[in-house]
């Protein structure tokens, strides 16, 4: 599949933000979106997510199929906010998002999907097996990142727009989060990041905003 | 669509719901009308319909401001938005409603006949009364949701929410109180008409509030 954005422009509150932005992703490629705080990085996944209207522009993915015929349901969108209840326990809230999101896994090259990791694995995976029973409330800020980044493996989604993914994550995390956007991209997957701290993947795109104009 | 109601359900029983405050209110708000009123028995129970009436709508508006404001203050409203394509805005929206009113409205029905003793209402008004409650406050949800959509980004919208939305509640008052005292001893007029508009309120009401709640909050993220 392929995620193609072109000519996009971005606006908030009426005041254009950025404009002329066009790129092409094939499956297994990434995209970094570096530039100066305020230069509308977040607005722009918000833009490519959906979530705003594109003014002027499109997004659209190419061969998605009948599963994702829109952006909007071939994303998993990670902003600065992590979409949890503290009042839930971490299980609870990732079972929620796991029946909400659907819990099929990747269509192997037969077409047979396989059921997405647990609740339980996908916490292993960040380093937080063991903790689902606590409130999410109690987790440090670090942990509740690696709780969201969990949300993103307990259902399947081609494309993946992360807003500073790392923020809050200390050195180990970092380096696990970025094995598993390595397997993501491997596996056909791909990936918009906004941010400006280095995320140890290689050979990606790198798309600097404000520097251009 | 089940997890969302479990969730909001789950919510709004454990620490900072609002399931309990309704209640309260409800009852501070019947508990001081006989002490208002003076101890005119007959008047009471020719007012209390009425007073059931009004506690429970005011009670109803109290915790709709939080409807989406705390999925929007957490991120979560984004996700619903975005998986519209898997479960339609409008169903999200309308599953949501019926978690809040499961959550948060429900225990004033069933707080209702207690409160009508209060009132010293005879047994068919106050059978009535929680009858059309029951029927009735739904609709009072359903029509909440449209204006919680329109103030989610605003932090104080509580009273503004109830502000924009009090008006449209008067013909679900009118006819839940008529119905009610059609049913009572006190009262004249019939029970059958006013009771059927109402369920016709609320079947109405739950189809339009929900999708205009959707498209409110398809158009307010920021």
């Amino acid at each position: 599949m392929r995620l193609i954005a072109e000519n996009l422009g971005g606006e908030r509150g009426g005041e254009p933000v950025f404009s002329g932005i066009g790129f092409t992703l094939d499956k297994g490629e990434a995209l970094v979106v570096t530039g100066p705080n305020g230069v509308g990085k977040s607005t722009l996944l918000r833009v490519v997510a959906g979530l705003l209207p594109a003014r002027p522009g499109r997004v659209l993915v190419e061969g998605g199929g009948e599963d994702f015929p829109t952006v909007a349901s071939a994303c998993h969108y990670l902003g600065h906010l992590n979409a949890m209840k503290t009042a839930l326990s971490v299980a609870e809230n990732l079972r929620f998002w796991r029946s909400f999101q659907g819990d099929s896994g990747q269509a192997n090259s037969a077409g047979e999907g396989t059921p997405a990791p647990g609740v339980e694995d996908a916490l292993k995976t960040v380093g937080l097996g063991g903790i689902g029973h606590l409130p999410f409330g109690y987790l440090s800020t670090g942990q509740k990142r690696r709780v969201s980044i969990a949300k993103l493996l307990i259902s399947h989604r081609p494309v993946w727009l992360l807003d500073e993914p790392t923020a809050g994550l200390d050195k180990a995390s970092e380096g696990r989060f970025a094995g598993l956007m390595r397997a993501h991209l491997e596996s056909g997957g791909i990936l918009i990041a906004a941010t400006h701290l280095p995320l140890g993947l290689e050979g990606v795109k790198t798309l600097r905003m404000g520097e251009a104009d | 669509m089940l997890a969302l109601f479990l969730r909001d359900i789950r919510l709004s029983i454990r620490a900072g719901g609002g399931a309990l405050t309704g209640v309260i209110f409800f009852l501070a708000v019947i508990a001081t009308i006989p002490f208002g009123v003076g101890p005119d028995l007959n008047l009471l129970s020719r007012i209390g319909p009425a007073i059931l009436w009004i506690g429970a709508l005011l009670a109803c508006l109290l915790g709709l401001d939080r409807l989406f404001q705390a999925d929007r203050e957490d991120g979560s409203l984004d996700l619903l938005v975005l998986a519209n394509e898997r479960h339609m805005l409008a169903l999200t929206v309308f599953v949501k409603c019926l978690a809040h009113w499961a959550g948060s409205v429900l225990p004033l029905v069933v707080a209702a006949p207690l409160l009508g003793l209060f009132m010293n209402m005879d047994p068919s008004g106050i059978g009535a009364t929680a009858l059309t409650l029951l029927v009735g406050t739904p609709a009072i949800t359903f029509i909440g949701a449209v204006g919680a959509a329109v103030a989610v980004a605003l932090p104080r919208g509580g009273l503004l929410i109830s502000v924009l939305v009090l008006p449209l509640t008067i013909p679900i008052l009118i006819f839940g109180v008529s119905a009610s005292y059609g049913a009572s001893s006190v009262g004249q007029g019939t029970f059958t008409q006013p009771f059927l508009i109402l369920a016709a309120l609320t079947l109405f009401l739950a189809v339009i509030g929900s999708v205009a709640a959707a498209l409110a909050l398809r158009h307010g993220t920021d």
